[in-house]
């Protein structure tokens, strides 16, 4: 590039960059207070529309002047729906407050905005260092984390692309279009950034696969069919910083050469469907997307499609047949999509995730995000945390940290006391660890090697009270279902693994079951052509290996050692416990199975009770009567039941 | 598949097939014509996949068969009032499929079904991303957090009332005109 031609791209920028730091000045130094809301669709979710309804209902009540600012979310999911209240006047810091009721917004704006008390005990604490509240930021959950491609979600409006340019968006892309296409390739791939989408390919390599395959139209596709159950970061990322990604396309599309690029998102996220057509919307209109990007010679068009809820979509070939119109299956490779993708053009399918790193890459360069994580795996990990956590929800941490750091220190580790068994890692593909696997550190091989995988970033925690088997069950259901039935040994094979754990979680295993289910799975990892295929039986193997003998107490003794197996339970009341008279049990019954015995205590009939464990959560924990026992037949018998009125 | 059209269901498929002129005849058009059937009738009658059919001009089992591969789909008209129960992997850890029985033991269908007075429809979805919530149902466009099977009662008891409410209002007042 001429520097003639630097200096149109500068002066095209400048305009855009000078009117968002006009409009952020504006609101900042407005003297007036601010409120944060989170509203991405897991504050929603919460509540987070309500509250802000209150917010506007309160403040137009008592006349108070203040700007309501809507942001994406933060990441911490169990305190939503999450307020930051700034309020210079009062002397207070920012100050973070967790799971705000449309009563707790009320309040806040009679006692705090109007009356200058932050009502301490509501805070969850400040968001910046000070002298007066303590900061969130001596909290692990905050302090451990180092984010990347997370820094600005949940703290600009994602509806707003000011808001991104102001805190510096969009001068990566400039910084780019300066460059070659080759010093850009090269610094990706001394950045060493591997694929966020699961397989962990080296991203600069891809792209240079894809320049170098010679044809002339070439296409980008970011990929958000994030179809895991319990994953949902790259949904996050999307409702809450689609700058970001739409930068990182941008990027990837200048450095390849493509013209064209797509963003394949789940309609099940409407938000995020929404979300990122108003930001390709928004960047078209200020130049920074379309024809002739900023002046230059670039032009990029980006298109949203719809996924329609596959999960095998997500593997990239069948992603590529969904867009071109067909049933969503994989093909086989090569010839890979950086040679013959979508439309038969060479196609770089990155994940979002990925893309959405290389903004800070290329802005901090390659050395400062080496320095971030491990040898072979540089840079950050993003996990959606859920199950059986205390602070459930998004976690940006850097590659190498511990799973025990992550679960205990970061998370906060099991609720209710409980003592930690497994967790699932990579999704339904992933595999299951016990607790000697704590202190693997997070990457791409150590994860690979413990029998598990990074997969997309799920993570499912399990306490002492999980059935291992019934586990591998449920991911093996969701595995036989979306399964696109190319392949015999995924299609047969996976229905057969899924009616074996269901007969073991009913009782009704066979001697050999152990031994069936290994070679099977084995089998299907071996015979399917796809990653689903080849994954999915996964959690199955690891549970084995790793929780063996729960699967012989279930094939054996017919017993579920956690007492989840309903078919292999039975709920009975401890009578010296029971109180009498109280009739919280019986009343909460969806069957009526809970009877009362001639003395007025209680007693389940074992007939009719579906063991839905309504009763053990109400029973008062000064009683706590109510008892589980597997096998069933080792339930104490009570008094028959009483005559039936006619 | 065979339900039948209702009038105003046969009112929109014309509407549909002037809309369908809109779209290039290409085979990527597809799924997003799909979509768009979907968003303006809720589900996918036979006859709608048949127009598809014609419009891009190619096989009728073509259609159907890339209808019937996507989750997305539907080709039962839902409920008024439809009832998602999440069972993604937070909610099943949290027993969301006790949650899942007990609304089909309460309007005895079964999940994906919808009743006969098309007041209600279950269908299990995947994670709708509120697992700190687990478990979740959503019922028309209410997300419901930390069910319990004793809620599932009153949820739906309350739609009936709200239903016998209305209607007795309308009685009201059209009574009040005569």
């Amino acid at each position: 590039m001429t520097p003639v031609k630097n200096e149109r791209l500068d002066q095209a920028f400048r305009a855009i960059r000078q009117e968002a730091e006009k409009r952020r000045k504006a609101f900042t130094e407005a003297p007036i207070p601010k409120i944060h809301i989170g509203m991405a669709t897991c504050g929603i979710a919460s509540g987070a529309l309500e509250t802000k309804k209150a917010f506007e209902q309160a403040l137009d009540e008592r006349n108070i002047e203040a700007r309501i600012h809507t942001v994406g979310c933060l990441g911490h999911c169990y305190a939503e729906p999450i307020v930051i209240i700034e309020h210079p006047d009062s002397g207070f810091p920012p100050i973070f407050y967790h799971e705000v009721t449309p009563g707790k917004a009320q309040m806040l704006v009679k006692l705090f905005l109007e009356g200058g008390d932050p009502r301490f005990e509501h805070i969850y604490g400040a968001t910046e260092e000070n002298d007066l509240i303590p900061s969130v930021m001596e909290f692990a959950r905050f302090n451990l984390e180092k984010r990347v491609v997370m820094e600005k979600c949940g703290h600009i409006d994602p509806e707003d692309i000011y808001d991104y340019i102001a805190s510096g968006g969009y001068s990566t892309l400039v910084k780019a279009l300066k460059l070659n296409p080759e010093e850009i390739i090269s610094e990706v791939q001394r950045s060493g950034l591997r694929g966020r989408g699961g397989s962990g390919f080296p991203t600069g390599r891809k792209w240079d696969l894809a320049k170098s395959s010679g044809e002339h139209e070439k296409i980008v596709i970011c990929n958000a069919d994030e179809g895991d159950p319990g994953a949902y970061m790259d949904r996050t990322i999307i409702e809450s910083n689609p700058h970001q990604v739409i930068e990182g396309m941008a990027i990837c599309a200048y450095a390849v050469g493509a013209q064209k690029a797509v963003v394949y998102v789940r309609s099940e996220y409407p938000l995020a469907v929404k979300i990122v057509s108003k930001a390709v919307q928004q960047a078209e209109e200020l130049g920074l997307l379309g024809k002739k990007i900023l002046g230059s010679s670039f032009d990029l068009k980006i298109d949203v499609f719809q996924g329609s809820g596959a999960f095998v979509c997500g593997e990239e070939t069948a992603l590529i047949r969904s867009i071109e119109g067909f049933r969503g299956m994989p093909r086989h490779r090569p010839p890979y999509p950086v040679k013959k993708g979508l439309w038969n053009k060479p196609t770089v399918i990155n994940n979002v995730k990925t893309l959405a790193s290389v903004p800070p890459i290329l802005n901090h360069g390659a050395t400062w995000y080496r320095e971030i994580g491990t040898e072979n795996s540089p840079g950050t990990a993003i996990f959606s945390i859920v199950g059986n956590v205390v602070h459930a929800g998004l976690v940006e941490i850097p590659m190498g940290v511990s799973l025990r750091t992550l679960i205990f220190d970061i998370c906060g580790g099991i609720p209710k006391n409980k003592k930690f068994k497994a967790v699932q890692i990579g999704g339904p593909s992933g595999g299951c660890l016990n607790e000697d696997f704590l202190d693997t550190p997070i990457d791409f091989d150590s994860l690979t090697e413990a029998g598990a995988m990074m997969g997309s970033g799920g993570m499912v925690v399990m306490d002492e009270d999980t059935c291992m088997v019934e586990v591998a069950r449920y991911f093996l259901d969701f595995t036989q279902k979306e399964s696109c039935g190319k392949c015999t040994f995924c299609r047969i094979g996976s229905y057969h693994l899924l009616k074996i754990l269901e007969r073991l979680t009913k009782g009704q295993g066979l001697e050999g079951d152990l031994k069936l289910l290994v070679t099977l799975s084995k089998d299907i990892k071996a015979g399917s052509l796809c990653g689903l295929g080849q994954t999915a039986p996964n959690p199955v193997l690891t549970s084995i290996k790793y929780f063996r003998d729960e699967y012989e107490a279930h094939v054996k003794e017919k017993r579920c050692p956690a007492l989840m197996c309903r078919p292999m339970i039975a709920f009975y009341f401890d009578l010296d416990l029971c109180a009498r008279g109280c009739d919280a049990c019986a009343t909460c019954c969806p069957v009526d199975a809970v009877f009362t015995t001639s003395n007025r205590k209680k007693g389940v009939d074992q007939e009719l009770c579906v063991k839905c464990g309504e009763c053990m959560v109400v029973c008062p924990p000064e009683y706590d009567a109510v008892r589980k026992i597997s096998p069933p037949h080792l339930v104490p018998t009570v008094e028959k039941l009483p005559e039936k009125k006619e | 598949m065979n339900q039948e059209l209702t009038a105003e269901d046969k009112a929109t498929l014309k509407h549909l097939a002037s809309k369908l002129e809109t779209f290039e005849k290409q085979r990527g058009n597809l799924i997003p014509i799909l979509q768009m059937i979907q968003n303006e009738l809720a589900y996918l009658p036979l006859e709608a996949l048949k127009m598809v059919a014609q419009h891009l001009e190619i096989p009728e089992c073509e259609v159907y068969g890339v209808a019937t591969f996507y989750n997305q789909f539907r080709f039962h008209p839902p409920g008024k009032h439809p009832i998602k129960v999440c069972l993604g992997t937070a909610c099943h850890v949290r027993a969301g499929d006790i949650i899942l029985e007990n609304f089909e033991r309460k309007l005895e269908i079964s999940e994906g079904e919808t009743t006969p007075d098309r007041e209600f429809s279950i269908e299990r979805v995947a994670c709708v991303g509120c697992c700190a919530l687990a478990p979740v149902a959503i019922i028309d466009e209410t997300v419901h957090g930390q069910m319990a099977p004793s809620k599932v009662e009153g949820l739906i008891t309350r739609i009936e009332i709200e239903k016998e409410i209305a209607e007795r209002e309308k009685q009201k007042s059209d009574s009040g005109q005569e």
